[in-house]
């Protein structure tokens, strides 16, 4: 079995949901600070790249949060 | 009793200054008050006779062989009962003494079978020792009196026997039980000649007993014998070394007859332990010889193919060309490794160093990723490194107890111990659980408060506890102005109504009342210490629940000194240490993110290969990544992935999308059966190295044989390693653990040498603690200021519904251990032959389940089958049941769901259906089980 939902989407917005509570500024830079600290490489352009084709599919948080992990 | 005898002192040690001066037989000795005449005799070389009195247990004075006399006292009082008084004069020798001393032993010896000479217990037998120490020449009652020689033997459990034939009615076994293991399980029935002891008036097997080996340990005779030296004899040599099993990390002397290991003996001066076991590190040890040990290389090329016996050149240049051409063709960051808590330090350090400088990537983690992850992430974010704050000892200065998501007589049974002691003698317990554990009520235990949450809950609890400490003025404000930050933000968070007991009552299922009586308990009770266990950490805000638990003792103040603290009790024995080696793939060892370009430039001078500065892939991470198909290659060691990690449909059709597996394990296990390669790997037996347990206690690991594969476990990644083209080789593992200390600077003061002297030291160990930290935080956090962070609740997307109307929670048995690779291969079985699935009597009656019932159980991932244990343990709307068995395959049904910041898996919270598969026929058995048992 495997996942329906890609995995970079579902774990990024399992990490947003943590931040709701935050003003959306800081959240987005937290969101963003902790998927440098913890993901590999892959996984970030993925998310990068779903950002693009497949946006509704994002917390609006995590597509903020994607502004600062742009090159 | 044990063969290699440690020093006995009779009584125990007594805390306090050496301040009372006596003389015994003309020898001055200063010691502190209480301690017992016996004990300080002992202290200056003068071994009073004794049979009843042994230092782990309080003076009983039952015997009468230790009687003294005191100059200026009447009669021959009992010297283990009797305290010191300054400028008491003893004798221990004396006509008057030797002459009563050889009159109870003509009383023992004339009802006992004079069989030393085939006796088991011969040449390790006080009772034989004491007969000689008193010069007993004659029995002047002859031997044909009424007596108990006809007494029949016990052989019910497993691992001992008893032979009441040979008691002496000492209670020693009887006082072990209750003193040192808490259970109460053993009794003395009767009264004057009648007196025998009993399990509860039936047999071992059957009784309350929980084979920790106490009893065994304490006979002095014997009566309660290791049917192993029954069966081999005594042993002839012993090796002082680290159990394999659950982060408490026992020392024990392994007794040995030559390569034969005869018994497994806990040591007195054990860290960890002083002298206790469970019954898995003393007796569960026949694994290590298990004829489904594999001890030869094997490779294949497809996993349908027969597997093909190699020698070790062969295995290993297999492997390291084909790892090459995986990276040759899908790129470098194609393949990685997966440490293991089951191995030593110096095990998992060089698999981590094969990752990053041969592999040249970070894709290593370890199996703490699926435990205590968020316990790295959580702590190192509050407090500012991922160690629990205590030594074990502290909990013996606690007096409120608070014990989340942990089982603690279950999977850490020597700590819960010392933790079950230190309740008896008067601390107060708090148990958040949503399962009626054995702590919260048991003989002389009775927690204060048991909060049954919903499993899901813990941050809307920890939270409505800090609120009642906020709102009604419980925090230690001068503690947190000294040693903390972020408390404004934090308390204005807390404070908010949502996070009131009263608001969280509908969420937790706890009622408001009996929380804000806990909280204020924990706030105003004296020294409160936290341990919590992987039903914190096992869920969606495993992380958020940590720094929840770290915010609260922060805001009372419990942290930094002896009796407090935040605890995590790890899962196996080195946890910590796996954790500690850099096998996280973001840090390197110590703790040390992989962006920082100092710590880079250490590794990477003495390793002469770049470090990458991204975080490489985690285990959940590796399996997408597999099915995606940019993850082609995985070297697992020691670990059990496709048995322990959840939803096993996703992670075997992971290892089935990748062209190489390579397993290192001892067995064929579930893994292996994805596997290309079958590296055999060496028991603890055959292991030199360190474990570290949940305490940070560094403990030695020494080998009592060779390894049986030819090769030691440590050498397999490093010729892996110089066959891809990367020179990393060791002489000994002492060298490793070097260059441990010689990067990572909380080891810095590390060396076998060190530990060989000191026996273990624990972690931070450097120039400024040169002998180890027992207690962290004292003066400062590692972070500079602990950190207050506000810690929101955010249910898990897992919830019950219609369809899966139940919570599943899952966890580990006293007898079984982790995905029972070692365990399932003992007598162990005995009490644990099959998962089970607990469930309470109302949500068994609604579906027509009785007890012993095969039932699925199904989720939205998967279903299984297994028997129904009915027990109002569980609350209603939750089951539980454990993973020790491979045929249930418990995560079958467990999801992809994991905390958010660490990825670890809810394993504790997964929405379930249990359904009646088969009724159980009378023949179906389940009264053997460790089965729960009704509490009221």
């Amino acid at each position: 079995m495997t996942h329906a939902v890609n995995p970079q989407v579902r774990l990024a917005n399992e990490i947003a949901v943590q931040f709701h509570h935050r003003p959306t500024d800081e959240a987005a830079a937290a969101i963003a600070q902790h998927i440098k600290l913890f993901w590999d490489p892959r996984m970030k352009a993925d998310l990068l790249r779903r950002a693009e084709t497949e946006a509704a599919s994002l917390d609006p948080l995590v597509l903020r949060a994607v502004t600062h992990l742009r090159p | 009793m044990t063969l290699m005898k440690e020093p006995d002192l009779g009584t125990p040690a007594v805390a306090g200054e050496a301040t009372v001066t006596v003389e015994i037989d003309g020898m001055p000795m200063t010691v502190p008050p209480g301690t017992s005449v016996m004990r300080a005799a002992a202290m200056t070389g003068i071994d009073i006779p004794k049979l009843c009195a042994t230092d782990s247990l309080d003076a009983f004075g039952s015997c009468r062989l230790c009687l003294v006399e005191i100059d200026g006292r009447k009669g021959t009082p009992a010297s283990c009962t009797t305290p010191v008084a300054d400028g008491m004069k003893v004798r221990t020798q004396t006509p008057r003494v030797e002459k009563l001393r050889q009159g109870v032993m003509e009383l023992y010896i004339s009802d006992h079978p004079l069989d030393c000479l085939t006796c088991s217990a011969n040449g390790d037998c006080e009772l034989q020792d004491m007969s000689g120490v008193v010069g007993l020449r004659q029995v002047r009652y002859g031997y044909e009196g009424e007596n108990h020689l006809d007494l029949l033997t016990d052989s019910s459990n497993p691992y001992f026997d008893f032979d009441a034939s040979k008691c002496i009615a000492c209670s020693r076994c009887v006082r072990a039980c209750g003193e040192i293991q808490g259970t109460f399980a053993l009794t003395i029935e009767g009264r004057g000649f009648e007196s025998k002891v009993s399990a509860g008036g039936v047999d071992f097997m059957d009784s309350e007993c929980v084979s920790c080996g106490a009893c065994v340990q304490a006979c002095p005779t014997a009566t309660l014998q290791e049917k192993s030296v029954v069966e081999l004899g005594m042993p002839t040599r012993s090796v002082v070394t680290t159990c394999a099993y659950c982060g408490v990390g026992c020392s024990f002397k392994a007794e040995m007859r030559g390569d034969q290991l005869v018994r497994m003996v806990p040591y007195k001066d054990g860290g960890a332990n002083e002298g206790h076991s469970c019954v898995k590190g003393r007796f569960a040890f026949g694994y290590a010889t298990h004829p489904d040990r594999e001890l030869e290389p094997m490779i294949r090329e497809s996993i349908t193919d027969e597997w093909q016996v190699v020698d070790w050149d062969t295995a290993i240049e297999h492997t390291a060309r084909k790892l090459l051409e995986v990276q040759a063709q899908h790129g470098p960051g194609s393949i990685g490794g997966i440490t293991s808590s089951r191995t030593t330090n110096e095990e998992v350090y060089v698999v981590q160093k094969m990752v990053r400088a041969a592999f040249g990537n970070n894709n290593v983690d370890t199996c703490a990723r699926v435990c205590h992850s968020p316990t790295g992430y959580g702590l190192k974010q509050t407090f500012g490194t991922s160690a629990g704050t205590q030594d074990f000892k502290s909990v013996a200065e606690a007096d409120v107890i608070v014990v989340i998501g942990a089982n603690p007589t279950d999977a850490h049974p020597v700590f819960a111990s010392r933790m079950k002691k230190r309740i008896r003698e008067g601390a107060k317990l708090i148990v958040l659980d949503p399962r009626t554990i054995d702590l919260v009520r048991s003989p002389h235990i009775q927690a204060q408060h048991h909060l049954r949450l919903q499993p899901g809950t813990n941050v809307a609890v920890v939270n409505a506890f800090a609120h009642v400490v906020v709102t009604e003025g419980l925090v230690d404000q001068d503690f947190v102005d000294a040693r903390c930050e972020g408390f404004e933000e934090w308390a204005e968070f807390i404070a908010r109504p949502e996070n009131s007991p009263e608001a969280t009552e509908a969420i937790s299922g706890v009622p408001a009342d009996e929380l804000r009586a806990a909280a204020r308990l924990y706030a105003t009770g004296g020294n409160a210490a936290i341990y919590y266990g992987l039903g914190v950490t096992e869920h969606s805000q495993g992380s958020t629940m940590v720094m929840g638990m770290a915010n609260l003792a922060m805001a009372t103040g419990n942290i930094g000194r002896d009796g407090v603290g935040v605890n995590p009790l790890r899962g196996q024995n080195n946890v910590q240490g796996s954790c500690d080696m850099g096998s996280f793939p973001h840090e390197l060892s110590g703790y040390r993110h992989v962006s920082d370009e100092a710590v880079r430039e250490v590794f990477e001078t003495l390793w002469g290969r770049p470090i990458l500065p991204e975080p490489g892939l985690r285990i959940p991470n590796m399996f997408d990544a597999a099915i995606d198909g940019t993850f082609r290659a995985l070297f697992v060691q020691g670990e059990d992935i496709a048995q322990s990690d959840p939803n096993t449909k996703h992670v075997t059709a992971a290892l089935a999308a990748m062209d190489l597996v390579v397993v290192q394990d001892l067995f064929i296990n579930e893994t292996a059966k994805f596997a290309h390669v079958f590296l055999p790997g060496t028991s603890f037996l055959e292991k030199d190295g360190t474990f570290t347990n949940a305490e940070r206690r560094i403990n030695r690991v020494r080998p009592v044989m060779a390894p049986k594969t030819g090769m030691h476990e440590w050498e397999i990644p490093c010729r892996i390693a110089q066959a891809m083209g990367y020179e990393m080789s060791y002489d000994n593992p002492s060298e490793i653990m070097d260059e441990i200390a010689a990067v990572t600077p909380t080891f810095a003061g590390v060396s076998f040498e060190k530990l060989d002297k000191l026996g273990s030291v624990q972690w931070p160990c450097n120039d400024a603690a040169p002998t180890g930290t027992p207690i962290m935080h004292v003066d400062g956090f590692v972070r500079g200021k602990g950190a207050f962070v506000p810690t929101t609740f955010v249910p898990t997307d897992e919830r019950s519904t219609r369809k899966y109307p139940l919570i599943l929670t899952t966890g580990r048995i006293l007898s079984q251990y982790n995905v029972g690779a070692q365990t399932r291969r003992t007598a162990n079985v005995a009490w644990h032959p099959e998962d089970v699935l607990e469930i309470h009597p109302h949500d068994a009656e609604v579906r027509g389940i009785e007890n012993g019932d095969m039932v699925s159980l199904a989720s939205r991932v998967g279903e299984t089958s297994l028997k129904a244990v009915i027990s109002d343990r569980m609350p209603v709307g939750v089951v539980y049941t454990t993973f020790h068995h491979p045929v249930t395959g418990a995560n079958v049904v467990t999801t992809e769901n994991s905390d958010w910041a660490t990825n670890c898996p809810e394993y504790k919270v997964t929405a379930v259906q249990v359904g009646l598969r088969t009724p159980a026929g009378p023949a179906q058995d389940v009264a053997r089980q460790d089965i729960p048992m009704a509490v009221d």
